[in-house]
């Protein structure tokens, strides 16, 4: 038996062998067969990445040096800079987790678009300066070869805002500073605005500033499609999945006073996926924070908050989310073509939509009239009742409408004062702030973008300051206020 | 004191031909000082060039050939043509309107003599300005006509910076440009003294039609040269044309 065994297998072995032969050679595919046999090798020398049993290409990577928690335009903006002002290219390695890649409930995608210089402090002017710059030279920014260039409907027609008569000092000094910092921004008497806007009721108006140049409305979600393109490009990686846990590690140091102070550092990010409890601890070196609306639960997860109150260590991040509202409606009658973005002296607020007499318009509501963040529901009832009366009153046409369609966000909210955290934490000494503005985010996008990469990479802001931003003023009470907030 | 060196007393049709066929070329056009030896010279002429408002008695033979036949007209005009061409080269720093370049392309010197003379007139149609080269132009306070016919990198964000002329400018012209929309040319609302705007032949404009009655009712005093109204509508039953901008709203 043995014996036929070996003659079967000597004759298959024979016939095998005949049929290479007969095939062209004993090379014949053996470029295939030596990549195969290196990549065996690679796979259980050390130094290399371990063949994983099952498939983990949903997964990020085992190690990033930037993890930036929140895809929206603010992340992808400090992701972008990250990598344009790297000092070799491919030095950094940056993932970006989001958890909702549809954006459905982001901030971004549900913006009016609206940019101005027309701010009170003049780090805001610049930033909305550098912004527009940015945004008008966007196809040289963000080109991708073989793409086709953006276009980001840009709409010049300004900014109008309104003053009452106790506003009036307060807009024209803050309008000078605004023309000192460079923006084009001129002040209208009641007369000239009648004479210049015939649809508009000056009752009640003293003094109204007409941003003239660099200001108006623009497709957000374009932006953020550019971005994310240009930034795939770059080498960014994507995950979609959310932050779970941060584990850090903590030294303690006295300063100078004499005080023992703990300072951590997160080295690792837990980052789940979508409708499972599968989870991929990410090592990493900075983590920046660009939840948005939700950047105050990612904060707390860093434990950010976790002290004795009025201690550094016991100060929370005070960004909260805030449901805001957005009509769109169609007026015959309305303001024509020239109409630009009108904030009222009551808050309330319209710009164009189209060239169908459609508008688009809402009024932040007050403190007490604040509606449950839980949900992005709309109020139609708030329409009603407290924008319709408002708009009417400043724009009589307006007394006929229909309203079409609404939808509602969220503005990251500082509820210190209005303005964004942008920097490091004093004590979590790799989470960087970029987020908290409000709803003046998106025009400051590319610009804070650049000014958190120059942080990382530089250790300080090179080109606008934005020391008045940073965390430490939420532990010492100093307000940095924004008036101008719509 | 005349601000156009052409001011010839008497007939209209002499300065509008003698205009229409000087801005035929390209180029800048200068406020010039009164010439007076450039009038003298044309007034010669005008016994060969208006036929309605010659007498009998004054009628040559030469003109009497030329109403009757094609040539003979063809010959006075191009006798007409050769005469005002040597004035031209005898006037060449005051006769002048437009600032032309020659034909390789480069400006003459003299025209660095008229720095103190306010500029009235650009013609830069084709040319390759783009927002940072508009910087050259608005300091102009006295421009009154602006052409930038086909221009390819003059967009949305070129026409917000317009208003600086918004004192002076009477004619503005962007039929052509690629890159223009209706978000554009909301901003020419600033242009209160414009009489004259061509928005023809856009193709960036969604609804021609519909931006030019809006641009139309945002400006009123001025003519606003472009699609007719209809263009875009479609037709609905019986030849009329049907409303279509309730397709523009949702």
């Amino acid at each position: 038996m043995l014996w036929s065994a070996l003659r079967l297998s000597c004759g298959r072995g024979s016939l095998a062998r005949g049929l290479g032969t007969r095939g062209g050679g004993f090379t014949r595919g053996w470029d295939g067969k030596v990549s195969e046999i290196k990549k065996k090798i690679r796979s259980f020398l050390p130094g290399g990445a371990l063949d994983p049993l099952f498939n983990t290409s949903h997964l990020p990577p085992e190690q990033a040096d930037v993890v930036i928690v929140g895809g929206g335009v603010l992340g992808l903006s400090v992701a972008y800079w990250l990598k344009r002002l790297e000092k070799r290219q491919g030095a950094i390695r940056v993932l970006v987790v989001e958890r909702d890649h549809t954006y459905s409930q982001a901030s971004t995608g549900l913006s009016v678009g609206g940019i101005r210089q027309q701010f009170s402090l003049p780090e805001n002017i610049q930033l909305s300066l550098f912004s527009v710059n940015f945004l008008r030279n966007i196809n040289e920014y963000l080109a991708v070869s073989d793409a086709p260039p953006l276009d980001l409907q840009f709409n010049p027609s300004g900014y109008l805002l309104l003053a009452s008569e106790n506003d009036a000092a307060v807009m024209e000094s803050n309008v000078k500073m605004q023309r000192q910092e460079g923006a084009k921004v001129c002040l209208m008497s009641p007369e000239q605005l009648r004479n210049k806007f015939p649809w508009i009721n000056t009752e009640g108006v003293a003094l109204a500033s007409y941003g003239l140049e660099d200001e108006g409305w623009f497709d957000p979600w374009c932006l953020l499609q550019g971005l994310r393109q240009k930034v795939r490009s770059m080498g960014v990686l994507f995950c979609q999945g959310e932050v779970t846990r941060f584990v850090s590690s903590s030294t303690c140091m006295t300063n100078t006073s004499g005080e023992e102070v703990s300072l951590k550092r997160i080295y690792e990010v837990h980052v789940k996926m979508d409708h499972s409890l599968e989870y991929q601890p990410v090592e990493c070196a900075i983590v920046i924070n660009a939840a948005g609306a939700w950047s105050g639960q990612v904060a707390e997860l860093a434990g950010i908050g976790h002290g004795p109150p009025d201690t550094l260590q016991g100060t929370r991040l005070p960004v909260e989310p805030r449901k805001r509202y957005v009509y769109l409606w169609h007026c015959p009658q309305g303001p024509g073509l020239e109409t630009p973005l009108v904030v009222d002296t009551s808050g309330a607020y319209f710009r164009r939509e189209g060239l169908g007499n459609n508008y688009l318009g809402s009024r932040s509501p007050t403190e007490e009239e604040e509606p449950d963040p839980g949900n992005l529901e709309v109020d139609h009832a708030f329409f009603q009742d407290k924008v319709w009366p408002l708009l009417a009153q400043r724009v009589p046409a307006f007394e006929t409408l229909k309203v079409r369609s609404a939808w509602a966000g969220y503005y990251d909210y500082n509820t210190f004062d209005q303005n964004g955290v942008v920097g490091p934490h004093p004590l979590v000494v790799n989470m960087y702030f970029a987020t908290g503005f409000s709803g003046h985010g998106l025009q400051h996008a590319p610009a804070v973008g650049r000014a958190v990469a120059e942080m990382v990479l530089e250790g300080s802001f090179q080109t606008i300051d934005l020391s008045p931003f940073l965390f430490s003023r939420f532990y010492l009470s100093e307000k940095t206020e924004e008036g101008n907030i719509i | 004191m005349g601000r156009r060196g052409w001011d010839l007393d008497g007939s209209g049709f002499r300065r509008d031909w003698l205009k229409t066929w000087v801005r035929g070329l390209k180029s800048l056009c200068l406020v010039t000082p009164v010439c007076n030896r450039s009038t003298r010279c044309i007034r010669g002429l005008s016994g060969l060039v208006a036929p309605e408002d010659n007498q009998r008695k004054g009628r040559t033979l030469f003109q009497f050939l030329a109403d009757h036949f094609y040539d003979v007209a063809a010959l006075r005009e191009y006798l007409l043509r050769k005469q005002v061409l040597a004035v031209h080269q005898k006037n060449r720093f005051q006769g002048k309107e437009w600032i032309r370049p020659d034909r390789r392309g480069r400006f003459p010197y003299d025209f660095l003599k008229f720095q103190t003379v306010p500029v009235e007139a650009v013609d830069a149609s084709g040319c390759a300005i783009n927002y940072s080269g508009l910087d050259n132009l608005l300091p102009l306070k006295e421009l009154q006509a602006l052409w930038l016919q086909r221009c390819p990198h003059v967009d949305d964000w070129c026409l917000s910076r317009l208003h600086a002329l918004a004192d002076s400018l009477q004619e503005l012209s962007l039929a052509g440009c690629p890159h223009i929309s209706e978000r554009g040319l909301a901003c020419l609302h600033h242009l209160r003294h414009l009489r004259r705007l061509d928005i023809s032949d856009l193709p960036a404009v969604a609804s021609p039609g519909l931006t030019q009655i809006l641009v139309e009712e945002m400006l009123p005093d001025c003519e606003v040269l472009g699609a007719g109204w209809a263009q875009g509508l479609k037709m609905g039953p019986g030849g009329q044309p049907r409303d279509a901008s309730s397709s523009l709203l949702t």
